[in-house]
C-alpha cells in the first residue's frame, strides 16, 4: 500500500494549479469565493478558458476533444479547480449528455452535438423529475407519441437546473405506457426554442431563482433526435446519473469548506477569544475534519479503482450519501460559527458591484443561504434515501 | 401535580389559536414580512385588541398574564403560525426591563405597548459579543443634562421600527465585566441616534444601531443591571424555546400529512417504514422539547439557578432538535420543501435560526453545565 502520488500525478497537479493561479481571473473567483451569484456569462467565460487549454471536455475520450485524463486526474483537476475558487463546469451538456452521446448517440448525432457542446454553442437542460416523479423517476408521465418523422410530446418537468438559460434539453420521455415503468422510456433531445416550450421560474426557499419548470404541449421533435433505441432511455438514464452521482459527493467542495470554516472560526470571537479554541465548537470541526479525511480516502480508494478498469458502482451511492452529509455539516458549522450575524440578509448584496458596507463580517452573508441552498444536495440526483434502497439491493441483497 | 392549564389560560389558548387560524394565513404572514417595517402594524393592533400582547405582561402593568406559562403558551401559538409581528422585541425583551426594574412612570408607559400603540426593542448585543450577556462596550456617561450612550449595537430585533429602544451600556468595569453595567431607555427619534434596518433570511427585520452621544434615561440603578439583564434574556430565551416547538409541531404536521398525500412506487410515501420510523423519531425528540419548554416556564419566577439552568436545557434541547426537526422536514419532503411557494421551507428558515438569538445550543450546554457545577 502506497497512498502517495506518483511522480507524474505530482507534476500533472503542479501544471494545473500554476495554470489555474496564472489564467483563473481574479474578478471570478472573487464572485466565486465571496458567494456572489454567477451570470450565464461568468460560467461561458470559465468554459472559455478550460476550452482554450484543452481542459473543458475532462470527462471525454481524446478523439471527441475530451482531455483523455484517467480517473486519478480527473480528481486532481477537479480538486484544484475548487481550492482556487474557480466557479463549477456546467455539467449538463459536457458531464452529463456528451457521456451519453459518446457512448450511446448514432455518429450523426456525436458529429452534430459533442463539437456545438465543447464549444458552447448549445445550453444543455436536464429534463429528468417530474411533479408525480421524483424519487420515483421511472413512474415518469411526460409522453412521446410518434406522428410519421416526429414524436409529438407532452407533460411537464421539474427542478430543471438552469433551465432559464437553456437552448436544449435532453429529455426522458414514456414511449411505451403498456410496458413496465422502466422499459418504455426513452432518451430524447428537445430544442427549447421549439413551440411549445415553456419555461416557469421556481423560487426557492433562499430566494433565488435557479430552477425550473418546463411545460411541453405539442412540441414536435424529430425522431433523429432520439438517442439509441426507443423504449431503452432508462438504461442511458442511469449511466448518466452515475456520472452526476460521483460529483455530488463534492470532496473538493468540502475541503474547500473546511479551510474557510478554519478561517472564520479563528476570526470569529467567543467570550473574547478566538472561537476556534472554545471546546465546544472546537469538537465539532474535528469531526468533520476526521469524517472529511476518511472520505477523501475512501473518494481515492473509489477512483483509484476506476483507474484500474473497473466502473465505478454501488460505491458511487456510498460515496453521495457520505459526501452529501459531510458538506452539509460544513455549511451548518459556516452559519453557526457567526451567531447572531448569520441572521441578516440582504439580497441585493450577491449582486456584482454591490459596495455597501457588509453587516457584520463581510464573509458573513453567503454563510446561512449556502446551508439552505444545501439541503438540495441530500434530495437531487436520487435522494439519499434512493442511494440507501439502491445499497441495500445491489449490495447487501436484500 | 398538574399539567393542565388553568380554564382562564386555556380559553384564552383557543381563542387566541383560533384567531390566528383565521387571519394569519401564510401570505399574510410572507406580505407583512416583505413589507419594510418587516410586520403589519394593523395586524399588531388587532393582537393586542385580542389580549395577546398583553398575556406576556403582567397587571400591575395593564396586562393579563406575564407568568412564565404565559410566554410559553403565547410563543408556541406564534410559531405555529410563523407569525413575525414583534412580540419578542416587544413584549418581551424590550418591555420585560420596565417590569423588572423601571420607574413608576417608565411601568405606566406599558400600558401603550398592551394597547399595541407603542413598539419597543432591547439593545444589547455587540458586534463582538456573541451570546456573551456581560460584553458591554458601549459606554454611558453623566452630563449635566443627563445620561449619555455612546456605542454600537448589533442584530437588534425589529431594532428598526421600535418607538423606544431599551439599551445596555456600561458605566464602570471591563468590557466583559457583570459589574457596572446599566439599562436606559432611548427614544426612536433621539438626536445620535443612527438606525440600520434590513431583513433576516427567517423572514424577520433587526438593525444595526450606533450611539453617539445619545441622551438616554435610565431603567433601573445604573452600574447594577446584569441581573436584570440576565432575567429579561431568560425570558427571551423562553419565548424562544416556546416558539421553536410551535414550530416543530407545525413542521411535524406538514410532514404527516405530506407523507400521507405524496404517492411514489404507486403508494404513499409514509406507508414505507423507513419514513415512518423518522417520523416517529420527530415527534420524540419534539415531545423532549415540549417538555422542557413546561419545565423552563413553571420555574421562571423561581429562583435563578434553577430558572437559569432550565432556561438552558430548554434553549439547548429547542437548538439542537429544531435543526433535526426542519432538516428531517426538508428531506423528507424532498425539493418542494426548497421551495418559496410551499410553507414547510420557512418554518424550517426559523426554525433553525432560532438558534442564532440569544444563545445557541452549544452557549446553553456550557452554560447549563457551569450552573450545575454552581448549584
Amino acid at each position: 500500500m502506497d497512498l502517495r502520488l506518483s511522480a507524474e500525478e505530482e507534476a500533472f497537479r503542479a501544471d494545473v494549479r500554476a495554470w489555474l493561479d496564472q489564467r483563473l481571473p481574479a474578478a471570478l473567483r472573487a464572485k466565486v469565493t465571496g458567494g456572489k451569484r454567477l451570470k450565464r456569462e461568468d460560467y461561458l467565460a470559465w468554459h472559455a478558458l478550460l476550452r482554450e487549454r484543452g481542459w473543458l471536455a475532462w470527462h471525454w475520450p481524446t478523439e471527441h476533444g475530451g482531455a483523455g485524463w484517467t480517473p486519478i486526474q480527473k480528481h486532481l483537476f477537479e480538486e484544484a479547480c475548487v481550492a482556487a475558487g474557480a466557479p463549477r463546469v456546467v455539467p449538463f451538456g459536457v458531464n452529463m449528455l456528451g457521456p451519453v452521446l459518446i457512448r450511446y448517440g448514432s455518429k450523426e448525432q456525436q458529429d452534430h452535438y459533442l463539437p456545438r457542446i465543447l464549444n458552447d454553442d448549445d445550453w444543455w437542460a436536464q429534463g429528468y423529475s417530474e411533479p408525480g416523479a421524483g424519487s420515483d423517476l421511472a413512474s415518469l408521465t411526460t409522453r412521446a407519441v410518434r406522428d410519421g418523422d416526429h414524436y409529438v410530446v407532452n407533460g411537464q418537468k421539474t427542478w430543471t437546473t438552469l433551465g432559464h438559460h437553456a437552448n436544449q434539453m435532453f429529455c426522458l420521455v414514456r414511449t411505451d405506457p403498456s410496458a413496465k415503468p422502466q422499459k418504455g422510456i426513452s432518451f430524447l433531445l428537445i430544442d427549447m426554442d421549439a413551440p411549445g416550450v415553456e419555461v416557469r421560474p421556481i423560487i426557492t426557499l433562499d430566494g433565488e431563482h435557479e430552477v425550473n419548470e418546463v411545460w411541453l404541449t405539442d412540441v414536435r421533435v424529430p425522431v433523429e433526435n432520439l438517442v439509441g433505441e426507443e423504449n431503452e432511455g432508462w438504461t442511458y438514464a442511469k449511466y448518466l446519473l452515475t456520472y452526476e452521482r460521483t460529483g455530488i459527493a463534492g470532496v473538493a467542495y468540502s475541503k474547500a469548506m473546511l479551510q474557510h470554516l478554519k478561517r472564520v472560526a479563528t476570526d470569529q470571537k467567543k467570550d473574547g477569544r478566538p472561537l476556534k479554541d472554545d471546546p465546544f465548537f472546537a469538537a465539532r470541526v474535528g469531526r468533520l475534519e476526521i469524517d472529511l479525511m476518511a472520505m477523501d480516502i475512501f473518494n481515492l480508494r473509489v477512483v483509484a479503482a476506476a483507474g484500474a478498469g473497473k466502473a465505478p458502482g454501488v460505491e458511487s451511492s456510498l460515496l453521495k450519501i457520505k459526501g452529501t452529509q459531510i458538506r452539509q455539516e460544513a455549511t451548518d458549522l459556516l452559519r453557526r460559527a457567526l451567531g447572531p450575524y448569520a441572521l441578516p440578509f440582504v439580497p441585493e448584496q450577491f449582486d456584482e458591484g454591490w459596495n455597501e458596507e457588509p453587516i457584520g463580517p463581510d464573509y458573513a452573508a453567503p454563510l446561512a443561504v449556502q446551508y439552505f441552498n444545501m439541503r438540495k444536495i441530500s434530495v437531487y440526483g436520487g435522494s439519499n434515501e434512493i442511494q440507501r434502497n439502491i445499497v441495500a439491493k445491489t449490495m447487501l441483497g436484500l | 401535580m398538574d399539567f393542565t392549564l388553568s380554564e382562564e389560560r386555556q380559553i384564552f389558548k383557543d381563542t387566541a389559536e383560533r384567531f390566528l387560524e383565521d387571519c394569519y394565513p401564510i401570505e399574510t404572514r410572507h406580505n407583512a414580512a416583505s413589507s419594510p417595517q418587516g410586520f403589519d402594524r394593523d395586524l399588531w393592533a388587532s393582537f393586542a385588541e385580542m389580549g395577546i400582547v398583553g398575556a406576556l405582561l403582567p397587571p400591575d402593568v395593564g396586562g393579563f398574564g406575564g407568568e412564565g406559562v404565559d410566554v410559553a403558551v403565547v410563543f408556541e401559538l406564534l410559531g405555529r403560525r410563523l407569525v413575525v409581528e414583534p412580540f419578542l422585541a416587544t413584549g418581551v425583551l424590550g418591555a420585560a426591563p420596565l417590569v423588572l426594574a423601571g420607574s413608576e412612570a417608565q411601568r405606566n408607559g406599558l400600558e401603550a405597548v398592551v394597547a399595541g400603540e407603542r413598539l419597543l426593542a432591547l439593545a444589547h448585543g455587540e458586534p463582538t459579543s456573541r451570546y456573551g450577556l456581560s460584553e458591554v462596550a458601549t459606554r454611558a456617561e453623566r452630563t449635566a443634562d443627563g445620561w449619555r450612550l455612546t456605542g454600537t449595537k448589533a442584530v437588534v430585533l425589529n431594532g428598526d421600527s421600535a418607538d423606544a429602544l431599551v439599551v445596555s451600556a456600561r458605566v464602570a468595569g471591563a468590557p466583559a465585566d457583570e459589574a457596572g453595567l446599566g439599562l436606559f431607555l432611548v427614544e426612536g427619534h433621539a438626536p445620535g441616534l443612527v438606525r440600520r434596518g434590513y431583513g433576516g433570511i427567517e423572514g424577520g427585520r433587526a438593525a444595526e444601531i450606533r450611539l453617539d452621544g445619545v441622551p438616554a434615561e435610565p431603567v433601573g440603578e445604573p452600574g447594577s443591571a446584569y441581573p436584570v439583564i440576565e432575567a429579561v434574556v431568560g425570558r427571551g430565551v423562553l419565548a424562544l424555546a416556546a416558539e421553536g416547538l410551535g414550530l416543530m409541531e407545525a413542521c411535524r404536521a406538514l410532514t404527516l400529512d405530506y407523507v400521507k398525500t405524496r404517492t411514489q412506487f404507486g403508494r404513499p410515501i409514509g406507508s414505507f417504514q423507513a419514513l415512518q420510523h423518522r417520523l416517529v423519531d420527530m415527534v420524540l425528540e419534539i415531545e423532549q422539547a415540549r417538555s422542557s419548554v413546561m419545565l423552563a416556564a413553571a420555574t421562571l419566577d423561581g429562583d435563578r439557578l434553577t430558572r437559569e439552568r432550565n432556561l438552558s436545557a430548554a434553549k439547548h434541547l429547542a437548538g439542537k432538535v429544531g435543526r433535526f426537526v426542519a432538516e428531517e422536514t426538508i428531506q423528507i419532503h424532498g425539493g418542494i420543501a426548497m421551495t418559496w411557494e410551499y410553507a414547510a421551507g420557512h418554518y424550517a428558515k426559523r426554525l433553525v435560526m432560532l438558534d442564532h438569538l440569544l444563545g445557541d445550543t452549544d452557549h446553553h450546554l456550557e452554560r447549563f453545565i457551569r450552573l450545575g457545577e454552581a448549584a
